[in-house]
């Protein structure tokens, strides 16, 4: 096992040194997860927002049907995008497999249930607790949706968070839309799992380390950026 | 909203490196787990300004996804399975382009005492008859199918609790290997490039039956009309001529030969 342990040691130096390529990995890891969280969050918030807030008919199925998509595995979500974008499924003539934007499709798909569903959870309690406060100021239902968001950012940024982190993570769909192939797709993850079928076991685990030290910094990040204390509600 | 402008900007446009040509390559995990398409593909490039986007799955799958049309050429190993894919109308035409061979590792006290078997099917037999631990690919690779021939050669094939198919790749399937003290069939390039060999041991090898031979196939455009056939073929020239076939031979892992060009013994498809 001390043998293991030098190992380790040896990868994790060789890759805080500063490898070119392996920061290149790291870097679309980064660009592919925060794109595909970025177009997740466009559609996630304002359809858990809408569940939350609106009645409507066919609401409760939606709201199943998103709470069941939370459940899909990545690896599924990867084999429909694979068999829609294939050189011989519907959109094969765009030409998109094996290129980085598959792999944002998968893991929007992959993101946006549990997007909309935490967003859902979070309007829902800022509901009501402004709801009739806000119906008096007379707003549209727009603006009192965007109101209601805003006013549960501390959960909704929690959702985004936990989306981003599933999406970095993953390792089924991404091998299977993007090929994992080198300086084109391939990401943190999939290198990982490469690594690891090479037997380079200490490689593949100083690899996770970044992972995490990623995730890490992501989440200092944000909690920074969010600025000011959580508590001071500014309804105006 | 700070949160979503951070995010805009580190969401900046995914780098396309589609500027520079390339064709789609479906290969196998054996070629680059042990390091030979990052050895010569380069050389390659070089020379043509071609770039080779490789996608390293089982051979069963590669075949698949060539069959779908997503990919321009296919380097695998499954001699029947590649054979039918050109008569099915998906490839172009077959060519050798290189071998190596299959062995058998398992636990250096080797319980089923298969190190002085005279043949594979005699070592496997052994296995079988000592209920040993033994680990299949069974994801219908190129070396799964080849473990299969073995199996059916011994007149009985392979089933009970002892006998673990685990649905990985090559590299998957060693480790797990290595976690159960088990036995397995790998391809010896696979093998001696293996990082994580722990106290397995070559047991059996160097038999004709193990024989590994690796083929070459363009994949049809009258399939495919997007196929970039031209490109792809100027790649399959090279690797089946004597620049690439040079490469191949020069290859080295610990200072051992572990592919054999052999595209001059060819018969065409």
């Amino acid at each position: 096992m001390s043998g293991f342990t030098e190992e380790l040691a040896g990868a994790l130096a060789l890759i805080f040194s500063g490898d070119a390529a392996l920061w290149a990995v790291v870097g679309l890891s980064l660009q592919v997860s925060l794109s595909a969280v970025l177009i997740a969050a466009a559609i996630g918030m304002p359809l858990g927002a809408s569940l939350a807030v609106f009645r409507f008919p066919g609401r409760g199925a939606v709201q199943v049907l998103v709470d069941t998509l939370m459940g899909l595995p990545p690896v599924v979500i990867g084999l429909m995008v694979y068999v829609i974008l294939s050189r011989s499924g519907p959109l094969g003539v765009l030409n998109l497999l094996y290129t980085p934007t598959a792999m944002i499709i998968a893991q929007v798909i992959l993101v946006t249930p549990i997007i909309a569903a935490l967003t859902r959870q979070a309007v829902a309690a800022s509901h009501e607790e402004y709801g009739e406060q806000l119906a008096s100021f007379g707003l549209s239902p727009r603006a009192a949706l965007a109101t209601l968001i805003w006013e549960a950012r501390p959960a909704i940024i929690t959702a985004l968070l936990a989306g981003f982190g599933r999406a970095v993570a993953e390792v089924g769909a991404v091998m299977i839309v993007g090929g994992n192939i080198a300086h084109v797709t391939r990401v943190m993850t999939t290198t990982i799992a490469l690594e690891t079928s090479k037997g380079n076991l200490a490689l593949a685990l100083a690899l996770g380390v970044i992972l995490l030290v990623l995730a890490l910094g992501v989440t200092l990040a944000v909690r920074l950026l969010q600025g000011g204390p959580q508590d001071t509600r500014a309804i105006s | 909203m700070t949160f979503l402008a951070v995010l805009c900007l580190l969401a900046a446009p995914v780098p396309s490196s589609a500027d520079r040509p390339f064709i789609l390559l479906q290969s196998t995990t054996s070629t680059q787990n042990s390091g030979l398409l990052d050895a010569i593909l380069p050389q390659f490039t070089a020379l043509s300004g071609l770039e080779i986007r490789v996608v390293a799955v089982g051979t069963g799958q590669a075949l698949r996804n060539a069959q779908n049309g997503d990919g321009d050429v296919v380097l695998v190993h499954s001699r029947l399975a590649e054979e039918a894919f050109v008569k099915a109308g998906y490839g172009v035409a077959r060519q050798d382009v290189m071998y190596n061979d299959f062995v058998i590792i398992g636990p250096e006290s080797d319980p089923a005492g298969i190190a002085g078997a005279a043949t594979p099917f005699d070592a496997l037999k052994r296995i079988a008859e000592k209920r040993a631990l033994f680990v299949s690919r069974g994801d219908e690779s190129g070396t799964h199918q080849a473990e299969l021939r073995l199996w059916a050669e011994t007149g009985e094939m392979p089933s009970g609790p002892w006998y673990r198919e685990v649905g990985a790749g090559m590299g998957t399937t060693i480790n797990i290997t290595v976690g159960m003290a088990a036995y397995t069939l790998t391809d010896r390039a696979t093998w001696t490039a293996f990082g994580n060999q722990s106290d397995l041991r070559i047991l059996y090898e160097n038999h004709p039956s193990l024989f590994n031979p690796y083929g070459v196939i363009v994949v049809n455009p009258e399939r495919h009309p997007h196929v970039k056939v031209e490109a792809a073929q100027d790649f399959v020239d090279w690797l089946v001529g004597p620049g690439g076939q040079a490469a191949i031979a020069g290859y080295r892992v610990d200072g051992q030969q572990v592919f054999f060009p052999n595209a001059d013994a060819q018969s065409g498809s």
